[in-house]
């Protein structure tokens, strides 16, 4: 594979591979321009009605939060993109993968530019979808479709929760800007609901970053190709959870409620998953885990809620998708280039890969919190945002030890290990990976180095605004810096290295230690998670066994008795049934014509029900019918009359032609029990219709729109039988409407009948019966 | 089925109920009657023929699909409808054109409501004859 040609660099994947570098390229160009103004304390808001009947606005946000976001979602995203060229370029569907990359970017930066909060959701659904085709895109994998499944299913379960938050927030904020909520912060946190807004809101926070006990998907979500794992499972989907949490933490942060639910999911998540990490074998499992880790610091630190915290967590943030996003792109080149990613058959890549253990180490060295990284400087602050806590500082500050310890611990099992020592044998020969992988690691880590020796910029550019943002105060004063003299926080760092080393040097023996521990630990969450979708598939069957039994009666039954009884009830609760009716007196009205139909239709009744020979039965309800258009004639509706006549006679004949070929019908005992609950449904479907019909008839009837139609229908329209000129000019478009109905159903019977028609060789055919 | 007389009446009857549909159909403005009713009486003519003669007979009398009937149908009622909107009408909007009006006589009314009119004929004898055709044929 020849790189370039002439000087001029080819790019692998073609057309769509330089159409997905551009397009980040540009929107991280176009995004620096506005560092200086939000940099200044300024925030830019843009709107553009898009549903204007419902309030929704396509309306963008840009303040120090959301343009950290961007430039991050954008500039990982160029480099991102460049790497799969290489990664991916030659995968038949690569040009697919772009879109829904390119989907997912569009998406993501939605969401985090959003001002309006339906928009955000918006986004937010389409990261998880997005989400859920990248994690399954090598689709042919059993594996990678249920990660991608289960991937959706959580975070579109949480955003449903989230999407009933925002409904709940934006009503009793009166607005559904986020810039007009955040200066609502003390109402909405005085409303009765502000309990329910929170619930709803973490749901969706924590399902999709992935807290404890939602956390298993993400480890899973690692199916993906690895530079997704880089982009949205490390350094920008996940964190839309912490994002959001930050965002609305002017509106709903500050109570004890909010402090304490992220501060423990938070703590808990960092603690449980940097354990995790250690037991990991697999490195880009090990990266998995140390990001459930960092997501769960964030949220601890949101939750924390100080100004120290908050700069903390902004700063910790932006160390971490430096690092995180460098280390999953250096372990895709080993992996692409030796064909594993296991950390015990990995050794002594350094000298065969000298620029990929460059670009991995400097995140590495960064991840481990060392100086004069940026990473220490993460550190640093994470631990002097804890030790000056007022509550739980020994929780939060020991959670950071922690972690920080096992993150040491875990830098050096997925970069030192693997690159020094003495080279050892490889499924395939390990050699260097193309320039257009091996660079983007190498960018990410000079930053986080250029960031570490240069803090101002760093806290000019991002931390400051972010920090403002989302403390909802832009007089809060933010200072970073590597080194301040000796302090409890240094001290605490020296303590970690030490501790770190020696997890790292006892890190196989502590790995066997906690395998043996999980395993013999009852609670499993992956196997859980299928129990639970067997569970919801195994009470779909045996609704669908109860309520579909495939017979033809039962369902009708079930819709007649439903219907009869919600009308009796809505009757019952409308006191609709105190019918001022005289009885003798409407009777006394009835002349020769009207019995003589009465006995017509109850004589057609009568036989119907009776009988037991289909034809008759057919036949006497065609009876039935014609009686009824005789009453229609009576009550001059010749119209309706004519039509009714025509449709019974065609349904007699339709359902003649159906019925002739079927088997004689015999009565059984079982018969003639389901007859009498036939009888009894019958009987009281003829109740309640009449009760409903003598009903109408009690009130008056308003003839506005009759007085209207008779007035108008010769002057306006021409016409002078009513009914048609409705039919045909003041309604016309309700007709066409019904006649397309029409056109559908006699297709959709024409598909059924021809399908069946086919599928007549090999017995009953899949349709007959539910399964 | 065989049956002398009903293979002789059908003849008669078929056109016979046509005529009337069609005559049903236009006198539906101003009297019972109109595209729906006609339909029906229409499509119960070539019921009957095909209770007659059979499916494949009543198939080549038709000469056109009967599905494909019914979507000419819903394709002229839309054309009637969308007619309105040349004129700066609503979608809908009935547009009438009276010729050899006389004195205190609107004449011969044309419109686009009977165009209308006609695809619904056209909908609900299509519609019908495609589920008998293909339920007869089926059973």
């Amino acid at each position: 594979m020849v790189e370039s040609t002439g000087g001029v660099p080819r790019i692998a994947g073609g057309l769509a591979g330089w159409i997905s570098i551009l397009i980040p390229a540009v929107i991280f160009a176009y995004l620096v321009r506005f560092v200086p103004a939000i940099a200044a304390g300024d925030a830019v808001l843009w709107a553009y009605d898009w549903v204007p009947s419902l309030g929704i606005r396509l309306s963008i946000l840009l303040d120090g939060l959301s343009l950290t976001f961007a430039l991050l979602i954008s500039g990982i995203g160029a480099l991102v993109t460049l790497y799969s060229t290489r990664y991916l370029g030659n995968h038949p569907e690569y040009p697919r993968f772009v879109l829904y990359l390119l989907a997912f970017m569009v998406g993501m930066l939605g969401l985090v530019l959003a001002d309006n909060l339906i928009a955000l959701f918006v986004f937010w659904e389409v990261t998880t979808l997005s989400s859920y085709l990248l994690i399954g895109f090598t689709s042919d994998d059993a594996k990678s479709r249920r990660s991608a499944l289960q991937a959706l299913l959580l975070t579109g379960t949480g955003g449903l929760a989230l999407l009933a938050g925002m409904i709940l927030l934006g009503t009793i904020a009166g607005s559904f800007e986020l810039s007009v909520i955040l200066t609502r912060g003390e109402m909405i946190r005085a409303h009765p609901l502000y309990v329910l807004i929170v619930i709803l809101f973490l749901a969706g926070a924590f399902t999709k970053s992935a807290q404890f006990p939602f956390h298993f998907w993400l480890p899973n979500a690692m199916a993906a190709p690895t530079p997704v794992s880089a982009y949205l499972h490390s350094a920008t989907m996940v964190k839309a959870g912490v994002f959001l949490m930050a965002r609305v933490n002017p509106a709903l942060g500050g109570t004890d409620l909010w402090f304490w639910a992220l501060v423990i999911a938070g703590g808990f998540t960092t603690v449980f998953a940097s354990i995790l990490a250690i037991r990991q074998t697999d490195i880009k499992q090990i990266l998995a885990y140390t990001t459930l880790m960092a997501l769960g610091a964030l949220t601890l630190f949101i939750g924390a809620g100080t100004a120290d915290a908050i700069k903390a967590m902004m700063l910790f943030l932006v160390v971490h998708s430096l690092y995180k996003a460098a280390l999953f792109l250096m372990i895709g080149i080993v992996d692409h280039k030796t064909g594993t990613r296991e950390a015990e058959a990995l050794r002594g890549l350094g000298r065969k890969m000298p620029l990929t253990f460059l670009g991995g180490a400097l995140a590495a060295i960064s991840m481990a919190g060392l100086p004069p990284f940026f990473g220490f400087i993460g550190k640093e602050f994470l631990y002097k945002a804890g030790l000056e806590m007022g509550t739980a500082t020994l929780w939060i500050t020991g959670t950071i030890f922690a972690a920080s310890v096992l993150m040491f611990a875990a830098a050096g099992i997925s970069v030192l290990r693997p690159f020094t020592g003495r080279p050892g044998d490889t499924p395939k020969p390990a050699r260097e990976g193309p320039w257009a992988m091996v660079i983007c690691p190498l960018i990410l880590g000079a930053f986080s180095l250029g960031f570490g020796v240069f803090p101002d910029y760093a806290e000019a550019w991002l931390i400051a605004p972010g920090t403002w943002a989302i403390y909802g105060d832009y007089s809060t004063e933010v200072e970073i810096y590597l080194f301040k003299g000796v302090n409890a926080a240094f001290i605490l760092s020296l303590v970690t290295f030490a501790a770190g080393a020696s997890v790292y040097v006892l890190h196989r023996p502590l790995r066997g230690w906690l395998g043996r521990v999980c395993a013999a630990s009852p609670i499993r969450f992956d196997p859980g998670w299928d129990r639970l979708l067997d569970g919801v598939k195994e009470l779909a069957a045996w609704q669908t066994r109860y309520l579909q039994s495939g017979v033809l009666q039962h369902y009708l039954f079930v819709i007649f008795a439903f219907l009869g009884v919600a009308v009796a009830v809505t009757l019952w609760n409308r006191e609709a049934l105190a019918f001022d009716l005289d009885l003798a007196a409407e009777l006394n009205g009835l002349v020769f014509k009207h019995w003589a139909v009465l006995v017509f239709v109850s004589a057609g009744s009568i036989l119907t029900a009776m009988t037991s020979s289909r034809m008759t039965a057919i036949a006497s309800l065609g009876v039935v019918g014609i009686g009824v258009a005789l009453i229609f004639i009576m009550f001059s509706a010749p119209d309706v009359a004519i039509t009714q006549l025509l449709v019974e006679t065609l349904v007699v004949v339709l359902v003649a032609v159906a019925m002739l070929k079927l088997p004689h019908l015999e009565v059984s005992t079982r018969v003639r029990d389901t007859r009498l609950w036939h009888a009894i449904l019958a009987i009281g479907m003829g109740a309640v219709t009449t009760a409903v019909l003598i009903g109408v008839l009690q009130g008056d009837i308003d003839r506005r729109l009759s007085d209207y139609f008779e007035v108008t229908s010769w002057p306006e329209a021409y016409g002078r039988n009513i009914v048609n000129v409705i039919l045909v000019d003041f309604r016309a478009l309700d007709t066409f409407g019904e006649i397309a109905v029409v056109v559908i159903a006699a297709l959709a019977a024409y598909a059924l009948l021809r399908g069946t028609h086919y599928m007549r060789p090999g017995g009953r055919s899949a349709q007959d019966r539910p399964r | 089925m065989n049956s002398l007389i009903l293979n002789a009446a059908t003849r008669l009857l078929v056109a016979l109920l046509l005529l009337f549909s069609i005559y049903m159909l236009l006198r539906g403005h101003n009297l019972p009657g109109g595209g729906f009713i006609g339909g029906l009486i229409g499509a119960t003519g070539f019921v009957l023929y095909a209770i007659a003669h059979g499916c494949g007979a009543t198939r080549a009398a038709l000469r056109v699909e009967p599905q494909g009937i019914a979507m000419a149908g819903l394709g002229i009622a839309l054309a009637a409808g969308v007619f309105a909107v040349f004129f700066g009408d609503a979608l809908f909007t009935g547009q009438w054109l009276f010729i050899f009006t006389t004195e205190g006589d609107y004449g011969l009314p044309l419109s686009s409501v009977l165009v209308f009119d006609i695809g619904v004929y056209l909908v609900v004898f299509g519609s019908i004859l495609t589920i008998v055709l293909a339920l007869e044929e089926e059973v």
